[in-house]
């Protein structure tokens, strides 16, 4: 059984006197031990609030949330607060996009990553300490005793993500959910955070859930990938194939419009017509039809629904995928 | 899947188009106008307009209509009023607030009081809100434009503001007050005086955040001179939390005015019925007549919150951030 | 850290100066000239030119100034034309009183204030949010005076629960150890008179929260709305912890510090309200004996008034900004 099953997951702003926002508008996926599942889109896709509403992070007021988010058998968005705060930190872990702001500025870096330990493991002020300096240096923080005492502003920006990623993974958590982790930081930076994440989940057997807009970190990390389009995911692959072969119009130009070292130079870039602004709502049609290259009549009837193939175990959502062939090998499900 | 006939074909494809051709909604409105419409919508705006509304109005023809003089002293005349017995009849019916302590019909006098007390308020604002912004923008201006010597000028003139905010407001005007003689004159004076350090404070401060921001460095990089960049671009985009303390000023100043009429420093003058002057003198004969101080000091209260309310939903409305 | 003091204490002699000359020129702008300042308006025509002799008023300006600095430092403040006494003496008998009253006031307006603001922002767009916030608007708008009045008519006239008027009950015999009545009582341990005088701090001192109070709560309020939407707030709640411990921890510890700034700035309005208060309950402080000086042109006391406000004002706001380094570890700077 997966360790994460994500059913059809919505998310709906609602505010006054403005229409209502879908930012997630039907999103299913699934998360095994161990594995690594990358959440792909653009800015706007849904992929970070999908995050949170799994983690119980959006606020109470003005969001409407349906589906399901089965962890370890029991549905996380039906859950009260209390047992929310039990399993947040503990079972399941958040690293954010920003390390500078995702940390308190008026609290040392010690202080913390110590309060995880005595929140979940119910540890004395001075061994949670001790603990805390051995995650530091787990992480690859230089002089972990020195920093227990310094503020965030202190650290460099790696460093500060570092110290957060130690904060997450104090408890050991089964899954870890990572948003844009790396998209604050320098380049090299990001290797470096990158190879931390994967020793760190290889070694512990963590799942980790990666969010990111950007390819690249996907086909260094990630086991699965599921693409999303507003708000849906429109391809789930494993990486290789999805590399290789995809499927659906979006993938393709996603793909497509990497800059590529072994192309000729002065060829011009591909990029994707139009821009996410322009979309259907996915009741009326291929929410993106607007831009595709392939689009046909039937793309703008109705949602397209999502084929499942069983072998291999892929899934897209396009009436008219680039290549067809596995269309009858599988069952079709919304 | 349906069956898609031809005509809601072109239909969806129309669809499409536009969704194409829509520019990108929102960033076209402007700050003013989107302010305009999140105040249309606020109902602690509305109500504070309101109660603006009725008090200018009260302020502007109340005094073409009440039943008596403010100045006649008809309830001494015939006997109805004696304070040193401890008699002054409360509202009636040909009196509806009743007599003041001097035998004036109160309602008339609350009436005209209240041109007087927008007048002093207005005034004062004006006062304030003229010097301090002359300063601040001459200070704002020096320090983006005036190279070393601006900034040493914007720092003498901080420093002078902050002399002035380093005396808490009353005593502010206590001060000026007691130079000047009690005078209605004196009390506009003093009451702008305390609002010039923030209204000087706040323009400087609003003009050089503005300096500072990017569209001001795009206009440089663009060759556009340093003075239009001052007149056309800093200066309206300043203008926005000056009109919310202009707002909020116009509150505060009607209740300092009152206090300095209960110190003694007002206007000696008993004829001219102003709220302030009006409150501070019933004070003496709150156990025979607590309706005197009442009425006034409800007025002030119900004016100033409405300033109030008025100003901070102004203030929200012109939040930039809060855009959506 | 003991640099930096030393440097703002610098910063503040040309402060100083500028007010001393301000008060210079003011005393010289009086109106009948500067003699009024000893003499009031009273006076023959020989005796007020003696007096001008006498103060040098032939001397060149600057040695005018000069002599004046001199009489300052050394404490000669002059002598009240309403008690013959010298001022210093007056203001050093009534300045406890004022202490105490402030004192309180604060005192309310803080336990009161920062709680209702912090709820305020907990419970957004609720009742108790547009209560606390309308009400803060509300208490801005009351005259000092006027409330004052209002409660002494209805809690002390009408109902008797509190003493009308004055620091202490006539008839108490009480001890005079420091001069603060409250303080007194507990040192000698009369706690009687301790109670007592505290009784007759309590309506003044709310009359005079009024103000700082709803500046308060709104300061609160708004600085708290503020950081609950700070990305620390959410890692913190991404961690699991309690909900004690992010408010204590992570809100309070950030949220309070602009509202420490106000506190420091408030003690300036605090003074002015002490005056108009003062004066309706009696209270033999330093305010009511100003309000006096006003109509009775006593120039002395209120160019000493003036003076020792703006003293404590700027004193006070050095140490605001002091204790702001102290807070804040991002303002430590090397």
């Amino acid at each position: 059984m997966a360790l994460l099953d994500v059913t059809d997951l919505s998310v709906t702003f609602v505010h006054r006197g403005a229409p209502p926002v879908h930012a997630v508008d039907g999103v299913s996926f699934t998360v095994d031990e161990g594995e690594v599942v990358g959440l792909v889109g653009e800015s706007g896709c849904g992929k970070s609030v999908t995050s949170l509403a799994i983690m119980g992070l959006l606020p109470r007021r003005g969001v409407r949330v349906g589906g399901r988010a089965v962890f370890a058998g029991r549905d996380l968005l039906t859950l009260d607060d209390d047992a929310r705060r039990d399993i947040r930190g503990r079972e399941i872990a958040m690293i954010f996009q920003d390390p500078l702001s995702s940390l308190n500025p008026v609290v040392p870096i010690g202080v913390q990553v110590a309060e995880v330990l005595v929140r979940h493991r119910k540890l004395e002020r001075a061994q949670a300490r001790r603990q805390a300096a051995e995650l530091l240096e787990r992480v690859g923080i230089p002089d972990p005793q020195r920093r227990l005492r310094e503020y965030p502003h202190q650290l460099s920006g790696g460093m500060r993500q570092r110290a957060l990623i130690a904060m997450a993974v104090a408890c050991q958590p089964r899954l870890l959910i990572a948003d844009e982790p790396t998209t604050a930081l320098d380049v090299t930076i990001q290797a470096q955070i990158l190879d931390l994440l994967k020793e760190l989940v290889r070694s512990s057997g963590t799942a980790l859930i990666m969010i990111t807009h950007d390819l690249g970190v996907v086909a260094g990390l990630c086991d699965t990938v599921n693409v999303l389009y507003a708000g849906r995911v429109v391809e789930t692959a494993a990486r290789v194939p999805l590399f290789a072969d995809p499927y659906h119009p979006y993938t393709v130009g996603l793909l497509g419009s990497i800059p590529r070292l072994d192309r000729a130079r002065g060829e011009r870039l591909t990029p994707i017509p139009g821009s996410v602004r322009d979309l259907l709502p996915w009741a009326e049609g291929c929410a993106f039809a607007p831009r595709c290259d392939r689009r046909t009549d039937a793309c703008l009837d109705g949602s397209p629904e999502l084929t499942r193939v069983v072998a291999p175990p892929r899934a897209y959502r396009c009436v008219n995928p680039v290549r067809s062939a596995p269309a009858t090998a599988g069952e079709v499900s919304g | 899947m349906s069956v898609l006939t031809p005509g809601r074909k072109v239909e969806k494809l129309d669809r499409l188009a536009e969704l194409a051709a829509a520019p990108a909604d929102g960033r076209g409105a402007s700050l003013w106008r989107e302010a305009a419409r999140r105040l249309r919508h606020n109902p602690s705006a509305i109500a504070g307009a309101v109660i603006l509304g009725v008090f200018v109005l009260v302020a502007a023809i109340g005094p073409f209509f009440v039943p008596y003089s403010p100045t006649d002293t008809i309830g001494v005349a015939n006997g109805e009023v004696r304070p040193a017995a401890g008699i002054i009849p409360g509202p009636s019916a040909e009196h509806w607030l009743g007599y003041d302590h001097l035998g004036r019909d109160e309602f008339s006098r609350m009436v005209v009081g209240a041109r007087q007390t927008l007048l002093v308020g207005v005034v004062a604002t004006f006062i304030g809100m003229s010097v301090g912004c002359l300063i601040g923008g001459i200070a704002g201006a020096a320090h983006g434009l005036g190279g070393p010597w601006g900034r040493r000028l914007d720092t003498v003139l901080m420093r002078i503001v902050d002399m002035m905010l380093a005396l808490p407001s009353l005593l502010l005007a206590i001060s000026i007050a007691a130079l000047l003689g009690p005078s209605l004159a004196t009390v506009m004076i003093a009451v702008g005086a305390i609002a010039v350090p923030i209204f000087a404070r706040l323009l400087r401060g609003s003009m050089i955040a503005q300096a500072n921001a990017e569209y001001v460095l795009a206009a440089t990089a663009l060759g556009v001179r340093k003075h239009r960049i001052a007149l056309s671009h800093i200066l309206p985009n300043s203008l926005a939390p000056v009109l919310v303390q202009m707002t909020l000023t116009l509150a505060t100043a009607i209740i300092e005015a009152a206090a300095l009429s209960f110190l003694g420093l007002g206007n000696p003058d008993p004829s001219t019925p102003e709220w302030g002057k009006m409150l501070a003198d019933a004070q003496r004969y709150l156990e025979i007549s607590p309706g005197l101080a009442i009425y006034p000091a409800v007025a002030i209260i119900i004016t100033a919150f409405g300033f109030t309310l008025l100003g901070e939903a102004m203030r929200e409305a012109l939040d930039p951030k809060l855009r959506t | 850290m003991i640099r930096l003091i030393v440097r703002r204490l610098l910063q503040l002699i040309p402060t100083l100066f500028g007010l001393s000359l301000l008060l210079f020129i003011w005393l010289h702008r009086l109106p009948g000239g500067p003699e009024t300042a000893i003499l009031g308006e009273r006076g023959t025509p020989e005796l007020r030119e003696a007096v001008r002799r006498s103060l040098g008023l032939d001397q060149p300006l600057w040695v005018q100034y000069g002599r004046f600095l001199g009489r300052l430092v050394t404490g000669d403040l002059g002598v009240s034309i309403q008690t013959h006494r010298p001022v210093w003496t007056e203001f050093a008998e009534r300045f406890p009183g004022t202490v105490e009253l402030t004192i309180v006031a604060m005192a309310i307006a803080v336990s009161v204030g920062i709680p209702l603001g912090y709820l305020a922002a907990r419970r957004r767009g609720t009742w108790l949010d547009n209560l606390a916030v309308g009400g803060a608007l509300f208490g801005i708008c009351i005259p000092i005076f006027f409330l004052a009045y209002m409660l002494r008519l209805v809690f002390s006239v009408h109902l008797g629960w509190f003493p009308t008027t004055g620091r202490q009950t006539v008839g108490i015999n009480a001890t005079r150890v420091t001069g603060f009545f409250v303080l007194d009582g507990l040192l000698t341990r009369e706690w009687d008179a301790a109670r007592d005088a505290l009784w007759h701090l309590i309506l003044p001192g709310i009359a005079l929260a009024s103000i700082p109070l709803a500046i308060i709560t709104r300061m609160t309020c708004a600085s708290v709305l503020e950081v609950l939407g700070e990305d620390y707030v959410r890692t913190a709640e991404a961690k699991g912890l309690t909900a004690r411990v992010i408010r204590q921890r992570h809100v309070l510890r950030n949220a309070l510090l602009p509202v420490v700034t106000t506190i420091g700035l408030l003690t300036g309005g605090l003074l002015s309200g002490a005056v108009l208060t003062e004066t309706v309950f009696a209270f033999n402080g330093i305010g009511h004996f100003v309000a006096a000086a006003i109509p009775a042109r006593d120039y002395p006391v209120l160019m000493t008034f003036i003076m020792i406000i703006a003293l404590i004002y700027v004193l006070v706001n050095l140490l605001v900004d002091i204790s702001y380094t102290l807070i804040d570890p991002r303002v430590r700077v090397r």
